[in-house]
């Protein structure tokens, strides 16, 4: 099995032009579709929906290999083999005959293929069964016709078709050219495998497709395409967001051998979206030419409106609008009153920067334009918002994009945002259609990224005599994703407020969630589980505050906050958005979310004491429809240093699919949000980005991630249970926990994150 | 200028190219191996690590005219037992993400095994400090480093 990347030949084959042997990919009939229903969720709801058509996803060759067709990116969580195992799965393949193969990025043929949100398993793990039980009944009614028996006396077995009655048997290679010449079956048709049958899904060792690829360096990612005649490079952008050219001098840079052309980039005007920063771009021979030319070039930049935008300043507007009222987002019972007669109140404000979700494989693409169409290689998170967006700045029709997927070294949602391909795709043009390679150096990456907000969360609590929480208030306070994308964004969304805002089920009687102006001065873009981030961090920091305040054991006020198992409309908590999933498939079960604070708990020896110095923290979250809690066990030494020997993680995302890659993304889920609690900080200055590398924003390395990390899968009653997210839900409950293990080690209460050297006596 | 000569991967190797170009711009763009990774360009995250003359060096941070005559292995080019065993040990884990750190990590992993066949925690730490991993695989690529370990002894 090999997991190489090679789109467009691969395509050609799929779709019928190439050297036929893939013949169960035919013409495209009329797929089978999700029935039109007046609101739609989940898959559905997104552009370009869900396809189910098998002709597009899997091809069969005469010798019985199968190639199965993956339209999502894959950059880390392992989705190209989880999709595979679904459908060799439900068809029955062989995994040892099976390859995959990446789609361009073609909504309108593959369905929707945005790579964020926790999405791909969730949005297509019954139309992935679909397409698989669909495979295989076309391929037995092949087989049935060629023996003249009834197809219900064909049974699939492992990559072949067997004949009880007679005996007989034959490959799957063997009926592939007449099952591909069949209609589709009805959706109602497909009869789908028992799951106690699965032979991949469910599985752990399902080897990934692409890890010998990688561990031998034979894998391609966008900055390592190369094209014949390519050209490199880099640009100089306006240091501040929204700033332009205003004069500038080239003469120099021209000098640096190997340097062919200096290139102007006009600056899109703000909000700019998806749009590039304009600048100066310095092409070359090669990418070490270039960023010395770079070096060379002087500019004056107009600094525009962006320029005093100065974090130290900026945190003192967010605490001062925090500390008065704000546009109500949730409100039930009367705080103020409550409030008033509680017995013990308790006021916390939390404060969390930016972050950058530096990639290791900062943003880079290449791209070639010919006459008026445009082909790009390129690491993307959102292939089809890609071509959107080269159509747009090329002023080309979108159709006229092609853009061949890459491996994606990582994503976090940076490359969700397809700035840096435009930019490359106004260069090749500018350069007559010679490929080039646009890389950003890592000082690139963190200066003009698309930052995870800033934010501070005060919340003011009551507890009556008895120490039972009577009201609830929380202002959140921070510049809206919203606001790079449309002019006069003041307000956090309905998707930012429904991660952990205004979605708690807390047993309070008197609760209000506000959520007062934030104006935003650079791009603010999603960061792997975004808005939860800051909100989880508050939230399950103060439940902790009040649990001390009541005199209570944390976990056990936690759960009493939480209240008995239910099922709560989302919308019924002002949280009419609910990831887009269904209010009533996907309500909010608080005995889910009792369940993994109960598993987390019991397993990481909740109670049992510890030497001193150490202690441990406890927090949970439900974020992209599944429900996390970890306790992180630390030790902070005489000297303030802190080690984490110990994370357990309870995790319910309903079915797993590839318990490995799920267990895999908490591991680095742990860690991420260890990172952003310890070190992650993206500061302003005169509007400019102070961290220019991995020296000063500084991410978790080997000796300082907990080397214990325990994860704990919660059983899914069955497979027909609505699916959660994966990639992000781990990472949300991880910075709370860590901070109410230090308290419980120290009696500190950090409200400021990063963490950094705030233990040191 | 003339050329500079150096081995990569075990052949002979002569690069017309500017002495400070730094080696990891040349092993990707003029030798055309792409297996090493741009992720700092300031040996700040190990993405770029080859071994030049067998010991783990940041590429990025290597001016090619410094190693004239050197012989330069990058992932592509690691063979042995040590580096089986690593690679072996990589894939038995499924320790990759998005996988674009890893041969950075293999590089600095072979390196440390080359060396000292039974790393403790403690050894692993200050071998693999220099190497980032975003995705966060730090707990597999202990493990991994052990696993590879105990596997060489057999
Ligand atoms: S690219 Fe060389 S150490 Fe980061
Ligand atoms: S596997 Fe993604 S950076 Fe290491």
């Amino acid at each position: 099995m090999s997991g190489t990347i090679t789109n467009l030949s691969r395509r050609a084959v799929l779709m019928g032009l190439g050297a036929g042997t893939f013949v169960l990919a035919g013409g495209l009939g009329p797929a089978a579709r999700a029935e039109d229903s007046p609101k739609k969720y989940g898959g559905d709801a997104m552009p370009g929906g869900v396809k189910d058509d098998p002709r597009l996803f899997v091809a069969v060759a005469a010798d019985g290999t199968v190639t199965i067709l993956c339209h999502r990116a894959e950059m880390g969580q392992g989705v190209r083999t989880s999709w595979a195992m679904v459908i060799a799965d439900e068809m029955d393949a062989d995994w040892a005959k099976v390859r995959v193969d990446q789609a361009p990025g073609d909504e309108a043929r593959y369905g929707n293929q945005n790579t964020d949100g926790s999405r791909s398993m969730r949005h297509h793990f019954q139309a992935l069964r679909r397409i698989g039980a669909a495979a295989r009944q076309m391929l037995a009614q092949a087989a049935a016709s060629q023996w003249g028996v009834p197809v219900a006396e064909v049974t699939a077995d492992h990559h072949s078709l067997m004949h009880a009655a007679s005996g007989r048997r034959l490959g799957y290679g063997e009926v592939a050219a007449a099952a591909a010449a069949l209609p589709v079956p009805a959706r109602e048709a497909l009869v789908f495998k028992d799951p106690a049958k699965f032979r991949y899904i469910g599985r752990a060792d399902i080897g990934l497709v692409d890890g010998f690829d990688i561990t031998t360096g034979r894998a391609t990612y966008g900055i390592d395409v190369r094209r014949e005649n390519m050209l490199y490079a880099v640009v100089a952008r306006p240091p501040v967001h929204g700033g332009k050219l205003v004069h500038y001098e080239v003469d120099e840079a021209l000098k640096v051998p190997g340097v062919v052309k200096v290139v102007v980039l006009n600056t899109a005007p703000l909000p700019s979206g998806f749009l590039p920063k304009g600048g100066l771009a310095v092409v070359a021979e090669n990418t070490w030419a270039a960023l010395k030319g770079r070096e060379k070039l002087k500019i004056t930049w107009d600094d525009g409106p962006n320029v005093r935008y100065d974090s130290a300043a900026y945190r003192a507007e967010l605490e001062a609008a925090a500390r008065a009222p704000g546009q109500v987002a949730r409100n039930q019972g009367d705080v103020d009153t409550a409030l008033k007669a509680a017995a013990k109140r308790v006021t916390a404000e939390y404060y969390i920067p930016h972050l950058a979700q530096a990639p290791m494989e900062p943003p880079a693409a290449v791209a070639q334009v010919t006459g008026d169409a445009c082909e790009i290689w390129g690491s993307t998170q959102a292939p089809q918002t890609t071509r959107e967006t080269v159509a747009k700045v090329l002023s080309i029709p979108a159709v006229k994009v092609t853009v061949h997927q890459t491996l994606v070294g990582g994503g976090f949602g940076r490359k969700s945002k397809p700035d840096y391909i435009a930019e490359a795709a106004l260069l090749s043009r500018a350069m007559d259609g010679r490929p080039v390679k646009l890389t950003f150096t890592r000082t690139d990456d963190l200066h003009h990224g698309f930052l995870h907000t800033v934010s501070v969360e005060r919340l003011e609590g009551g507890l009556d005599a008895k120490g039972k929480p009577v009201a609830w208030l929380h202002r959140t306070v921070a510049p809206a994703i919203n606001a790079t994308f449309a002019p006069g964004v003041k307000h956090e969304g309905a998707s930012e407020l429904g991660m952990g805002a205004v979605n708690t089920p807390w047993i309070v009687p008197n609760l209000r969630v506000e959520n007062p102006e934030a104006e935003s001065h650079t791009r603010i873009g999603w960061f792997r589980s975004v808005s939860n981030i800051p909100h989880a961090f508050a939230v399950q920091s103060f439940v902790a505050e009040l649990a001390a305040a009541a005199g209570r054991d944390p976990k056990d006020f936690l759960l009493d906050l939480i209240g008995p198992g239910r099922q709560i409309n989302p919308a019924d908590m002002a949280d009419g958005w609910n990831y887009n999933e269904d209010p009533v498939a996907y309500a909010y079960d608080t005995g889910r979310l009792r369940g993994v604070v109960e598993r987390a708990a019991k397993e990481a020896g909740w109670g049992k004491p510890l030497p001193k110095g150490q202690g441990r923290g406890i927090a949970a979250h439900r974020s992209f429809a599944s429900y996390a809690a970890a306790v992180v066990q630390v030790a902070v030494d005489a000297q303030g240093k802190l080690t984490i020997p110990r994370v357990d993680i309870a995790f319910d995302c309903g079915p797993v699919i590839n318990p490995d890659r799920v267990r895999a993304q908490l591991e680095g889920a742990v860690i991420q949000g260890v990172s952003l609690a310890t070190l992650g900080e993206i500061s302003f200055k005169a509007g400019q980005v102070q961290q220019d590398n991995f020296d000063s924003y500084e991410v978790t390395r080997i000796e300082a991630a907990p080397k214990d990390i325990r994860v704990h899968l919660m059983p899914a009653a069955q497979y027909d249970a609505p699916l959660g997210g994966v990639g992000e839900p781990g990472v949300p409950p991880i910075a709370p926990a860590l901070l109410n293990a230090i308290h419980a080690a120290t009696g500190k209460r950090i409200r400021s994150l990063p963490i950094r050297d705030q233990l040191r006596a | 200028m003339p050329p500079i000569k150096l081995t990569l991967n075990g052949k002979p190797w002569s690069v017309d190219a500017d002495p400070d170009m730094p080696l990891l711009w040349a092993v990707r763009e003029i030798a055309g191996k792409t297996g090493s990774k741009f992720g700092c360009g300031a040996a700040q995250c190990g993405a770029c690590t080859m071994h030049v003359d067998g010991q783990p060096v940041r590429a990025c941070s290597t001016p090619i005219g410094s190693i004239a005559g050197s012989k330069v292995t990058t992932i592509e080019g690691i063979e042995g037992k040590v580096a089986r065993a690593v690679q072996d040990a990589w894939v038995k884990l499924d320790v990759v993400q998005c996988g674009y750190c890893q041969s950075g990590q293999i590089m600095s992993a072979v390196a440390l095994l080359t060396d000292n066949a039974k790393p403790t925690d403690q050894d692993i730490d200050s071998a693999m400090s220099g190497n980032l991993c975003r995705c966060s695989t730090y707990v597999r690529i202990r493990a991994a480093i052990h696993e590879a370990a105990k596997a060489l002894e057999i």
